[in-house]
């Protein structure tokens, strides 16, 4: 019985949910749900998972581009048909993970994935992401698909990650880096807790289309939406209802665009990347902690994001060298003391980087210890 | 052959890594429905890159009969030029929880796709849902039935309302697990199915559900309402295969740093010594852990994940108040439920839950987090709400301020004096 337009709430279903997972796992997972007893990596990008009744799973996890068309995910279909009896799981970093319940079963997967390659040239399946390396970026839309962006996503995300390509399918870092992107300040990806995050970020005030913004937006509602209360009421030269923004107290959030499309704020010079450093959300050892802004602005520059790509790799080199094993780079800045990090690094230090914002106390130096 | 020039995007073909220019190039050629999106796609974001700047508008409202979330509305503002994305809707799908797929199922959703999308999709969109990038309006409702009929698969959520949940892979794969983190987020999902598709609240609400405190679905971050797994009682110990680790015969870290030569395991600089408590000590044969001063950090079993097991006696630890920084700052989640009992059907999560959303919906103004509602009105608010007595594990230390806001009834003989009477003993 297919969709009838003429009457669309016919044998309406709704409020199902989503299917239920137990239903697509392997039956070495079912069979052994809860009573796993330890895992091991193989190798980068390979993992062995053993159970309390000695069973095995091997994964075999690969990078992907997070923006996948369904012709690709039907590839992914073949093989996980050719290797895995059709079961596979995405992560939360949008690797996809092949589940494989022999380990002879590896080696064949492992070869095929090597020999697919998209027609410009790159790789469709690159192995890694396991362990004291860099495993895929998590990000957001950027200008394939969002209205808020200050930087591309999927493009940036490509750069970088050719840039450090080496990391995912290696683990010789002294921790897991996790790197993340969002493209503008709402954060859909929530950044803020990444060892190296590339955040979008607007430096223009937004402009008022006085002639719309009245008809577009809920006036109110925009003003409210400032949280430094930089938006008033105005008129416009013909007497009609519009709105002013204080310049001097606007901190580019882009939260009144987000309320009042009459207000776009989103420019070719003031948009670009900011690049936070040292958040962790694990509570292994040390505390969760928020990234730190290091570089307050790097232009947008692409097809390839030079500036970003370098800046992020001069970072993940520096901590390679430098800390210990175990050692999250938020750690390892903490311990060297920022004044260190900026001098390893070789990033300069610029008034930008000491917070204004709400709380910024809390981080300045309250203390006469400090490094010369 | 592509039909559009896109110089700036073909230089993204170039390098190792998995180029979304190629595959979207692949999909050109495809079967989906609206056969020019992928090629105009491509030819909005060449533009992009050309003017450094976005070419989609704010969405506007579309979705499904009875749903106020789950369709991302969403316009190009050159549609004219690329008359394959002028239209060219976000469709949110409850992603199966922890992502596992058998390939049948992952095919019927290609299916329904191509038949009334784009052809492309997110895998995973940052919320955890399955993304179906790009359709037109008239698709959304023979789309949603085609889902819920043939897939029996619903949407995810969007706009001021639950989001979809998410939980890391816990028990079906990890032997970390404190609770069964994918039937609670399954459950919570499929309980809160009104709130998760009808958007009541003053702005978005996440729960996310993390089994254990490596936190592999980053909860304690991005989410209102954080549930990470934890155990009360004693880490189990193997000393044989502790010492096969000191021995070398196990990899430590269970592999994770083979890319490098670290020399010889050392169980004191690498175990001991980085104990956040130190409550752990080896004399050459023994291991041993002073288990009430332990944090649970996860240190030593991520280590030795052969000798050393959670404790038996598990649950979860429940936080409140996580998320970016929009409006007021980004805010971690604070500890507010030390430990939770986390049996199906989760009563007692259910119970406070619901507590809490009483008063956010009560108290928050619009666009107000949780997170931000539990500062304007104060943790101590809070937890009288959900009836909770304060507890020294809610802080990482008491309050340096003294500005204590008493309340009357704290206070002997309350607030109300007489200025006559005072003034009889104390001049003017």
């Amino acid at each position: 019985m297919p969709y009838d337009p003429n009457d669309p709430l016919k044998d309406r279903i709704t409020d199902i949910g989503p299917r239920y997972f137990r239903d697509f796992f392997p039956p070495v997972i079912e069979k052994n749900f809860g009573k796993w007893l330890y895992h091991e990596i193989l190798e980068p990008g390979v993992l062995v998972h053993v159970a309390e009744s000695g069973d095995e799973i091997y994964t075999v996890r690969v990078g992907a581009a997070r923006l996948m068309s369904i012709e690709l995910l039907r590839e992914i279909c073949d093989v996980a048909d050719k290797h895995c009896n059709g079961y596979l799981r995405f992560t939360t970093r949008n690797n996809v993970e092949f589940l494989l319940d022999s380990k002879d079963k590896v080696k064949p997967l492992l070869d095929d994935l090597k020999g697919r390659k998209f027609d410009g040239g790159s790789n469709k399946f690159p192995v890694g992401g396991t362990g004291a390396g860099i495993t895929n970026i998590v990000h957001t839309q950027g200008w394939a698909h969002c209205h808020t962006p200050a930087i591309d996503a999927s493009g940036v995300v490509k750069a970088v990650m050719d840039g450090i390509y080496d990391e995912f399918g290696n683990m010789r870092l002294p921790a897991p880096v996790r790197v993340s992107l969002a493209c503008c300040l709402n954060m859909c990806g929530a950044v803020h807790c990444s060892d190296i995050a590339i955040l979008g970020i607007h430096r223009k005030p937004p402009m008022i289309d006085h002639e719309w913004i009245d008809k577009l937006c809920e006036l109110p509602l925009a003003i409210a939406a400032c949280p430094t209360a930089a938006i008033k009421p105005a008129k416009t030269e013909a007497g009609g209802k519009t709105l002013e923004v204080n310049a001097d107290r606007c901190m580019f959030c882009g939260n009144c665009y987000t309320m009042c499309a009459a207000m776009p704020l989103a420019d070719e010079l003031g948009s670009g990347i900011a690049i936070l450093v040292g958040g962790k959300l694990s509570n292994r050892m040390s505390r969760p902690k928020f990234s730190k802004v290091v570089i307050p602005f790097i232009p947008n520059e692409p097809p390839r994001w030079p500036s970003t790509v370098n800046a992020v790799k001069k970072i993940v080199d520096v901590y390679a060298k430098d800390a210990k094993k175990y050692e999250r780079l938020g750690d390892w800045a903490a311990r060297i003391g920022w004044e260190r990090f900026f001098e390893k690094t070789e990033i300069p230090f610029t008034h930008h980087l000491i917070d204004d914002y709400r709380f910024a106390y809390t981080t300045w130096r309250t203390s006469t210890q400090f490094k010369f | 052959m592509a039909k559009r020039n896109t110089p700036m995007l073909d230089e993204l073909e170039k390098g190792p890594w998995p180029s979304f220019v190629s595959d979207i190039k692949q999909q050109i050629k495809g079967k989906q429905v609206l056969k020019e999106a992928p090629e105009d796609l491509l030819g909005v974001l060449e533009l992009s890159y050309e003017d450094k700047i976005t070419h989609w508008k704010h969405g506007g409202i579309v979705g499904v009969f009875g749903y106020g979330g789950g369709v991302i509305g969403r316009y190009c503002d050159q549609p004219q030029n690329f008359p394959g994305v002028a239209h060219f809707h976000t469709v949110r799908v409850n992603q199966p929880t922890a992502k596992y797929y058998t390939s049948e199922f992952l095919r019927s959703l290609c299916d329904v796709w191509e038949k009334h999308g784009s052809g492309l999709t997110n895998m995973h969109g940052s919320t955890g849902d399955i993304v179906f990038l790009g359709t037109t309006t008239d698709h959304l409702e023979p789309l949603f039935f085609d889902l819920t009929h043939n897939l029996n698969q619903d949407l995810g959520g969007s706009g001021s309302n639950l989001r979809t949940p998410s939980a890391c892979l816990g028990k079906s794969r990890c032997e970390f697990a404190c609770y069964d983190s994918q039937e609670a987020c399954f459950n919570m999902t499929n309980e809160y199915q009104d709130e998760l598709h009808r958007p009541a609240f003053p702005y978005k609400f996440k729960f996310k559900f993390d089994a254990c405190p490596n936190g592999c679905v980053a909860s304690i971050a991005r989410s209102d309402m954080s549930v990470i797994g934890t155990w009360k009682d004693d880490i189990r110990i193997d000393q044989a295969a502790v010492k096969a680790y000191v021995g070398g015969e196990l990899k430590p870290n269970a592999g994770a740093h083979a890319g490098r030569d670290w020399g010889k395991f050392d169980i004191n600089k690498e175990v001991i010594d980085l104990c956040p408590t130190n409550c752990m000590s080896w004399d050459g044969s023994k291991l041993t852990i002073n288990n009430r001063e332990c944090t649970r950090c996860m240190h030593c079993l991520n280590v030795m994940p052969r000798a050393l097991r959670i404790g038996t006696e598990t649950g979860a630890s429940v936080l409140f108040g996580a998320k970016a920084p929009i409006l007021e700052g980004a805010q971690m989640a604070t500890l507010t439920v030390p430990f939770l009992p986390m049996e199906s059907p989760f009563s007692e999560l259910k119970e406070l839950i619901e507590k809490v959303w009483e008063w956010w919906m009560e108290e928050g103004k619009n666009r107000e987090r949780l997170g931000e509602l539990i500062q304007r009105k104060s943790m101590q608010e809070f937890l009288r709400v959900i009836e909770l007595d304060p507890d020294p594990r809610m802080v990482l230390e008491p309050r340096s301020n003294p500005y204590i806001f008493w309340k009357e009834e704290e206070v002997e003989g309350g607030w109300t004096r007489d200025i006559v009477e005072y003034r009889k003993k104390h001049q003017r």
